[in-house]
């Protein structure tokens, strides 16, 4: 069956009739091209939303003071709620199992000046544990330590624009800028993968800027870092317990949803991936549909095939063509063009991704593409199969057909 | 060469069935050329078709070449007709996108014969029906007298016993189908045995025996004086 006269014949009958040949293979080819590009895209989707939600560690959990919207235990509704330094330690001693680190956050907005260089940036009081919650990234210099903490320095890490907008790209490590009144010395800049506006920020040690403040002991969020072999659900366990917490220590309602909010990275990242999920899973559907055309049109292509050359299956039989000759030779036409373009349209399509790559990052969120080996193949190998399949079922009826009926088929 | 005997057939047409061969005894000697008579719907069409294993009989005995032609599933009657018979149909039923040369190497590419051997012997066939020069071209390029020409060289490069013509001239004009049946009578004096199925008086009687069917029998048997059809042809 696998002479090296049956594949001649094939070839000539694949040759001599071109147009056919062409429609099948191209609806072979482009059924594969579209569904790993569709596939590919759809990974460069999920890619796009891990980046994008990477950018932070995920084993944080940010406090957000707010304002109470129910009388309780003798206080007014429309209280406003405040942290403070007591509450940084009272965490740490109630949870000493959950917390790996406790870090506040003051925000303040502050013209920045070096020399003539002036802008508005945002400042942020922290303390070191901060640079692992937002990941920030040192380039130059180091971040605020312990000892800019406990002796409330001057010090102050810059974003990598800010160096760019003040210092015109010149280095600004040990340089003195005006930070809302105060001097300060550049002793880092950091780079942040979470995009241009965490780049124009300012860190600068919390207690510094309590001491600006009067001495306060206010401090604006709380960034409670825990120990990340909790897991998810030790994570939302541990959120529960800090609501019950700070609800009892700030006089809050147990129903009251405003006096503070909690946001559990741990939480948002799960949703998120199942977000990503999803739509990965759509993405596969729709590209498994364009699979299922591609059969659907390959079979429709084989009946009419089949149909066309009843009259020649009718003369090959009767001049001594067995059924199952006739059956194999069709059979193995439609394989070996399937195979052939189907593998034409998969390198095309993994052409396409590679092409692709990071060029609709910015605007369509696709980043760098891609589909596996393996589920490429086995989509080629699946439409190869239905293929062939779509072949045989039309094949065997023709075979089956007596020649004298087929013969009659002017 | 061939010997029936009592061969019926009918066809079922919805409730009412057809008898068309109503027991037909028939034998025919190596060496002969038989022209198989009647008008449409005697049964003339069937009977070539059963003898050429194309279709089944109901019922009667049929024996080619000393061969009992019984119980055939299709791949035995597909080697049967690769090797025994050679068919000629009315329409050519040359494949349109081979060939000439192609389309008659066809039967032996069914017998598993190599590549070069299959057209060495079909040019030589073609040669003999004088389309030697033609064997590069598709059928379309070809005249319907060339093309029956390239179906008679087909029937013939199998070597088969019996060579069985339906209609054969039926497409084509007066003095092509006589160059036809020209040939035809030059491959019977090589001593090959062909039956023709034809309703046309004049090219049953450059046969050398006709056979009158009405009705799903035989009603006349006779040997004939043989008209050459080369005095028509120039």
């Amino acid at each position: 069956m696998f002479s090296r006269d049956t594949w001649r014949e094939i070839f000539i009958t694949l040759r001599k009739n071109k147009l056919r040949t062409f429609l099948s293979g191209f609806t072979v080819a482009l059924g594969i091209l579209i569904f790993i590009t569709l596939f590919g895209m759809g990974n460069g989707l999920v890619n796009t939303f891990n980046e994008f939600f990477g950018d932070d560690a995920t084993n944080v959990i940010y406090i957000f003071p707010g304002r109470t919207s129910l009388p309780y235990k003798g206080y007014k509704s429309n209280r406003n709620i405040e942290f403070d330094n007591s509450d940084l330690t009272d965490i740490e001693e109630t949870f000493p199992m959950f917390v790996e680190h406790i870090s506040p956050r003051i925000f303040r907005t502050a013209t920045t000046t070096y020399k003539e260089e002036s802008n508005d940036y945002t400042t942020i009081g922290v303390d070191w544990g901060q640079q692992f919650a937002e990941k920030t990234i040192i380039m130059q210099g180091r971040y605020i330590n312990q000892r800019d903490v406990d002796e409330k320095t001057r010090n102050a890490v810059i974003g990598r624009l800010v160096e760019v907008d003040l210092f015109n790209g010149r280095n600004a490590i040990g340089k003195y800028i005006d930070i809302g009144g105060s001097v300060f010395k550049v002793v880092g800049v950091f780079q942040d993968d979470g995009g241009d506006n965490e780049e124009r920020q300012i860190y600068i040690p919390y207690t510094t800027r309590q001491l600006i403040e009067k001495n306060t002991d206010k401090i604006g969020q709380i960034v409670v870092q825990f120990k990340p072999e909790l897991g998810y659900t030790g994570a939302m366990a541990f959120e529960k317990n800090l609501r019950l917490f700070f609800k009892d220590k700030k006089f809050i309602s147990p129903d009251d949803q405003n006096g503070f909010f909690i946001r559990n990275v741990a939480d948002n990242l799960k949703q998120n991936q199942d977000f990503a999920g999803v739509l990965q899973m759509i993405v596969s559907v729709v590209a498994f549909g364009t699979i299922i055309a591609g059969i659907i049109g390959i079979s429709n292509i084989m009946v009419y095939v089949v149909k066309e050359r009843t009259k020649e299956i009718g003369i090959r039989k009767a001049i001594g063509a067995t059924p199952k000759r006739v059956i194999g030779s069709i059979l193995l036409e439609s394989v070996f063009i399937t195979t052939v373009s189907g593998f034409i349209g998969m390198l095309i399509g993994i052409g396409v991704l590679k092409w692709i790559g990071d060029r609709l990052k910015d605007d369509y969120f696709i980043t760098s593409p891609y589909i596996s080996t393996g589920v490429a193949i086995f989509a080629t190998v699946i439409l190869i199969f239905f293929g062939a399949l779509a072949g045989y079922i039309p094949a065997r009826r023709a075979a089956r057909i007596k020649p004298i009926v087929a013969l009659r088929n002017e | 060469m061939i010997e029936i005997k009592d061969l019926h057939k009918s066809y079922q047409m919805g409730s009412n069935s057809l008898h068309v061969l109503k027991g037909i005894d028939f034998k025919v000697e190596a060496g002969e050329l038989v022209a198989i008579m009647g008008s449409s719907g005697s049964g003339k069409s069937t009977l070539l078709n059963i003898l050429g294993m194309l279709d089944v009989a109901d019922s009667g005995e049929y024996v080619l070449d000393g061969l009992p032609i019984k119980n055939l599933n299709e791949t035995k009657a597909a080697n049967y007709r690769n090797k025994f018979l050679g068919f000629i149909f009315q329409s050519f039923n040359l494949i349109n996108y081979k060939t000439a040369l192609e389309n008659v190497a066809l039967p032996l590419y069914y017998q598993g014969v190599g590549r070069k051997q299959r057209e060495e012997k079909s040019l030589k066939y073609l040669e003999q029906v004088g389309l030697k020069e033609w064997s590069h071209h598709l059928p379309s390029e070809l005249s319907g007298g060339q093309k029956q020409r390239v179906a008679v060289a087909r029937a013939m490069v199998a070597e088969p016993k019996v060579l069985l013509a339906d209609e054969l001239t039926g497409a084509l004009d007066s003095k092509t189908s006589y160059e036809v049946m020209d040939l035809i009578q030059k491959i019977n004096d090589q001593g090959n045995t062909i039956l023709v199925v034809t309703h046309e008086d004049d090219i049953a009687h450059m046969c050398k025996r006709i056979v009158h069917l009405k009705d799903g029998v035989i009603v006349e048997d006779k040997k004939i004086e043989q008209v050459r059809a080369s005095q028509y042809v120039q």
